[in-house]
């Protein structure tokens, strides 16, 4: 103990000190995701009847008891807990009115119950289930590969800087900025409103890790060129001219052309 | 509306030259009184605004260090901030160091240099001796040349000079090949499995799921000699729904495998990559000019500039399970040329 | 003889003066600076848009002198390995690399590739804008009409410079967009083929067409850019410039500033102002990210995929023509002797037609208002867009066609940004196109004709002044201001055009175009306004109730 006290003022103390702390975080966060992970493919039995609840006061109306699927809505044995999480997790369902697709807002249940209702819906029939932390663990993925993946699979959708895009009769691809890790992951392998499946058969989990690397880095490091302009490409680059570009110079004009007082 | 003027507007006066001396006319009260300015009337004044102008000056100079900080002071270390903050520190220096220059001599003009606008007259543009001279001179030039005389010379001439340039046009000839056959061809062929785009990996049937679209080209692409241009005809999307939801046309019932389905993703409107796949309402989207295609009607254009469906890739199923195709396309893929036919 | 017995008898005091008089006697300075030292130039704001032009020309010349040395416009394949950590590795051809390398790795490099696409953005915008007002103005008429053609053939040329610069960095973007006037091109009927394998040497992208476009992009048109705007302003100092009509102004002389000084100052520091602005614009916005869109490969496409501005019109053509009309096709396999040809009209159509008539419309304007107003004087002041009611609408109806076409190609973001179907904005946009230039043209009639009512009110009574006097008998009326003279000359000193029937020529017979043209000038001018006459403001001054007097005379106007 006395050494340690001693040293406790040389120059590594702190990153010593630092190391230790991150290790014991990264065990702890390693521990817990691994649990977290465990638990998202074996619900317990009292999520489920949890869950059922849940879904018979919220969501039956639509999808049906049993969530066999009604007029109003398909049927969700199958579909998986990912699919639930997504749906509720990031506010799409319970739907605030028929539309061409569901929107976002914010979402209606917390995390506990969202996992009961995934629970439930994931007990009626087998469905991809919600992905664990280290399949999210993008610290040695390789954006761009993900890059590559993105807009061969995703861009034409969504754009290739993930600003979204329009699709037939009012639907539209989201823009992924703000998306977490999880929920995009979850997008790809069940296939949300009209977005086509991914499954890990068509891009592997290492490659969907990429592609969520890939989304990370263009979204923290932002444009190196300024102001992105939404990223829309040459639409609000050339509105953009004419509004501001043209704007400014009709200013500096009128001063130059008119008489000094 | 009775009396509508007859004539030329010259002729009738109704459109009068302005300050003419028409009655019906307002007189041109020439040029307004000039007003002094402020600094014209007011020394302080005047002193004032050659004191802005030498400050927009000093503006420019800063601008100009500003630009230098930016670049000698700012690394590039490949992250996007430093990248993004030299950007803005070489833009914004040039800005200063340009518009302290601008606006100070435009400045100075406005406050300090005469602003009495003055009256110049104009001219004609062309004098009617001016014409009688030059009409003189090209006479004479013609003339001399004796080339109405000599009508043998002036044919001759003419038709070399309209052969001349012919080579000049033909010399270009060899831009490219010709056509050929080379747009009803792609690198499909019986018996080529179907792989996933960019990793060149076959595909199981197994491996489609409902709902799934898998972006594709053909096995073994890579390898040809004309990557891309193979890989321009060659991009397939593969989908699979309910096969109930196929409506297949006779002949065709055996393309798709268990209601997988191959078509090309190359629109026949003017070429895009058709690859926005709904996956309820099985409709594919072309991003660039909104042609709709639905799935349920082989492709047929339900929306957009497209007019003819995408054409479908034959498809079964290997011994090893793999999607193969069962030929190349049956018709040239993308958009239409006079040749298709 | 003579000059050299001036060289002998001039002694240049000064250095400076020494060596200006060693270069004058050589090469006649003297003789220009006589001429254009002390030229008069009117001062206007709208005559500034022209000078915007020619500015970022010189602008888009710098920056892209210094692109040229990073930019290597080859489709060789290579692998990158620069700054950009979400392409490392990726294949890619040389072009796009090292429109990379600029970006990332060369100091200023990004500046000034932002430099580059943001003046030409505005060098296509000022052109446009500076033809407008040329248009709207009626300053293209004789003695200016072939400068007008000069200057369109500038704005096609600009187009062509433009997209040919989009084209290079060989983006998935503009590959994309190359892909589509791949499969334009191929639509022309007999040659299109052809024209397609001889562009791209072969089969669409193959390895050839980068290189080609860069020599068209730095060489060619750059080269027939400068030689057009030589051209454009030889014919304006043989002009000179127009001006507005007002106090002190005739179609015969030039009122303004003389070069030196002051327009010499203004015009000059203007360049340094439209460099400094675009230098702004580039140092804090972002044009063109090449590195979101990643490198040209024929199976990818990205959402939102849109030329620039200029070209947006054309693409919004393509968008808005539907491939079947009631069930019938427009794509046409027509039977020949020698096998079955196609033809594409679904393509042709909305790439030839709306171009077609907006060039057409253009190119001829001058020569199809002067004979439809059998006016052929010389005209050297401007007219006020309202005072030309006719010009104006048509110009207003070709906008809004223009527009129509130009809001189609960004109508998937219409549909996402205002959450409406996308297939409901090109249904409306495709009604919009047929109807909307026959609104604005008959909004933009109708408005101008109610300003030169308003001028015309103005100049008879005065200004409203908004008191409210009350008269001993107790009337209250509102009290006018009257104009001062200068003023008043303003909105009475315009020429109005009014109908002129169908006339028989020599020959004492009226010829069907002679006839259409009746028609047509009775189309456009049955509804005028004509200017104040002094009998007219004598008499409003003479009158005591005003009221009375404004209806007689806006009779009087109506019928004249």
């Amino acid at each position: 103990m006395k050494a340690l006290s001693q040293r406790r003022r040389h120059p590594l103390a702190a990153v010593a000190l630092l190391l230790i702390g991150l290790l014991f975080t990264g065990g702890v966060y390693a521990l817990a995701s691994s649990t977290n992970e465990a638990k998202a493919q074996t619900f317990s039995a009292d999520q489920v009847d949890e869950g059922e609840k849940l879904f018979v006061a919220n969501c039956a109306t639509c999808h049906g008891m049993g969530a066999v699927g009604s007029e109003n809505g398909p049927s969700l044995v199958g579909v998986g807990a990912a699919s639930v999480d997504f749906q509720v997790g990031t506010g799409r369902m319970p739907m605030q009115m028929q539309g061409p697709q569901a929107q976002v807002k914010p979402p209606q249940f917390d995390d506990e119950q969202t996992m009961q209702m995934a629970a439930y819906v994931a007990s009626l029939g087998a469905g991809p289930a919600i992905p664990g932390e280290d399949m999210l663990d993008t610290s040695d993925a390789d954006p761009a590969n993900g890059g590559v993946v993105f807009r061969v699979n995703c861009a034409m959708c969504h754009n290739a800087a993930a600003a979204g895009g329009a699709l037939t009769r009012g639907k539209y691809a989201p823009a992924l900025s703000g998306s977490t890790a999880k929920h995009t992951y979850e997008a790809m392998v069940t296939g949300p409103q009209n977005m086509p499946v991914f499954s890990d058969a068509n891009i592997t989990p290492e490659d969907k890790r990429d592609v969520i690397a890939f989304l990370e880095t263009i979204d923290e490091q932002g444009s190196p060129g300024g102001a992105d302009l939404g990223s829309l490409g040459p639409v609000s680059e050339g509105l953009f001219i004419w509004v501001a570009g043209l704007g400014v110079i009709i200013a500096f004009t009128v001063w130059l052309t008119a008489r000094s007082s | 509306m009775a009396d509508h003027s007859h004539g030329s507007p010259e002729s009738t006066g109704v459109v009068a030259r302005p300050g003419q001396g028409d009655v019906q006319k307002f007189q041109n009260p020439g040029l307004p009184p000039h007003r002094p300015r402020l600094a014209d009337r007011d020394p302080r004044a005047e002193k004032r605004a050659e004191r802005q102008v030498a400050i927009l000056f000093l503006v420019s100079i800063i601008g100009t260090v500003l630009f230098f900080v930016g670049y000698f002071l700012i690394p590039l270390d490949e992250t996007i901030e430093t990248l993004r903050l030299q950007n803005l520190t070489l833009g914004l220096g040039t800005a200063f160091a340009m518009l302290g220059i601008g606006v100070g001599i435009v400045h100075w003009a406005k406050t300090l240099m005469p602003d009495h606008e003055v009256s110049e007259d104009r001219h004609e543009i062309r004098t009617e001796a001016d014409r009688a001279d030059a009409e003189k001179i090209i006479n004479d030039i013609v003339e001399e040349t004796g080339i109405k005389r000599r009508p043998l010379i002036r044919n001759t001439l003419l038709g070399a000079m309209l052969l001349a340039p012919l080579p000049a046009v033909f010399i270009f000839r060899d831009l490219g090949p010709l056509p050929g056959d080379a747009l009803r061809h792609t690198y499909w062929d019986a018996g080529t499995r179907l792989a996933r785009d960019p990793s060149g990996t076959p595909i199981k049937a197994s491996d489609v799921t409902i709902g799934s679209a898998f972006h594709v080209i053909p096995e073994g692409l890579s390898d040809s000699e004309h990557y891309l241009e193979e890989k321009a005809k060659a991009v397939v999307l593969l989908m699979r729904l309910n096969p109930d939801s196929l409506n297949p046309s006779p002949g065709r019932e055996d393309w798709g495998y268990q209601g997988i389905v191959a078509y090309s993703k190359i629109c026949t409107h003017v070429g895009c990559p058709v690859a926005l796949y709904e996956q309820q309402t099985h409709h594919l989207l072309c991003p660039c000019h909104q042609s709709t295609f639905d799935l349920t009607q082989e492709c047929k254009v339900i929306f957009g500039p497209a007019t003819r469906p995408l054409p479908q890739l034959p498809i079964a199923v290997d011994d090893e399970g793999y999607l193969i195709a069962t030929s190349d396309f049956q018709e040239p893929v993308g958009p239409s040329f006079w040749e298709r036919g | 003889m003579s000059s050299t017995t001036t060289q002998s008898t001039y002694q240049p005091k000064t250095n400076v003066g020494k060596i200006t008089n060693y270069v004058d006697s050589r090469v006649g300075g003297s003789g220009i600076v006589k001429e254009f030292g002390r030229k008069i130039f009117p001062d206007h704001w709208t005559f500034m848009f022209g000078e915007v032009a020619l500015y970022s020309f010189v602008i888009l010349l710098l920056s892209g002198t210094f692109l040229t040395f990073f930019f290597d416009p080859s489709m060789a394949e290579t692998h990158y390995e620069g700054s950009y950590i979400p392409l490392r590795g990726v294949e890619m051809s040389e072009a796009y690399a090292t429109a990379l390398n600029i970006s990332f790795d060369v100091r200023g490099g990004l500046f000034m590739r932002q430099v580059h696409h943001w003046s030409a953005l505005l060098f296509v915008a000022a052109v446009s804008v500076h033809m407008l007002r040329v248009f709207f103005t009626g300053a293209f008429r004789r003695p200016r009409e072939l400068n007008w053609v000069v200057g369109c053939v500038l704005l096609i040329l600009a187009m062509a410079a433009g997209f040919t610069g989009y084209s290079l960095p060989d983006d998935l973007l503009s590959g994309n967009g190359l892909r589509i006037i791949d499969g334009v091109i191929k639509a022309v009927p007999v040659v299109g083929t052809y024209i397609s394998f001889f562009l791209f040497g072969g089969e669409f992208p193959g390895t050839v067409v980068i290189p080609r476009l860069y020599v068209l992009h730095i060489l060619l048109i750059p080269a027939i850019i400068l030689l057009m705007i030589v051209i454009h302003l030889f014919m304006v100092v043989t002009h000179k410039h127009t001006q507005f009509p007002g106090p002190g102004r005739t179609n015969d002389n030039v009122v303004g500033f003389p070069v030196g000084p002051v327009y010499a100052a203004k015009a000059g520091g203007f360049f340094f102002i439209v460099f400094g602005i675009i230098a702004a614009i580039s140092a804090a916005f972002t044009i063109n990210p090449i590195w979101n869109y990643g490198p040209y490969d024929p199976s990818p496409v990205s959402a939102g995929t849109q030329p620039d501005w200029y070209i947006g019109w054309v693409d919004g053509a393509l968008r808005l023509m539907p491939g079947w009309i009631a069930g019938i096709p427009l794509e046409w396999n027509i039977p020949m002797p020698w096998g079955v040809n196609t033809l594409s009209l679904n393509v042709l159509l909305p790439a030839l037609v709306p171009a077609g008539i907006v060039f057409t419309l253009m190119f001829a304007w001058p020569w199809i208002e002067s004979w439809l107003t059998k006016d052929k004087r010389e005209h050297h002041l401007l007219d006020r867009p309202r005072n030309a009611p006719f010009r104006t609408a048509v110009g207003v109806s070709g906008v809004v066609f223009y527009c129509v076409m130009w809001a189609a190609a960004s109508s998937d973001l219409i549909a996402t940004h205002f959450f409406v179907s996308l297939n409901d904005v090109t249904y409306w946009l495709r009604v919009l196109f047929f109807v909307g230039p026959i609104i604005g043209f008959m909004v933009a009639q109708r408005i101008a004709l109610a300003l030169q009512r308003k001028d015309r009110e103005i100049a008879l009574h005065g200004r409203e002044t908004g008191r409210i006097v009350r008269l001993p008998h107790g009337e209250f009326i509102e009290v006018h201001e009257p104009l001062d003279e200068y003023k008043r000359y303003n909105l009475v000193n315009y020429e109005s055009h009014s109908v002129l029937p169908a006339e028989a020529d020599v020959n004492g017979h009226v010829t069907r175009t002679e006839k259409a043209r009746g028609r047509l000038s009775r189309f456009f001018f049955e509804d005028r306004v004509a200017p104040v006459t002094p009998a007219e403001l004598e008499a409003a001054h003479s009158h005591g109730h005003h009221d009375a007097i404004a209806e007689q005379h806006d009779k009087a106007a109506v019928s004249k």
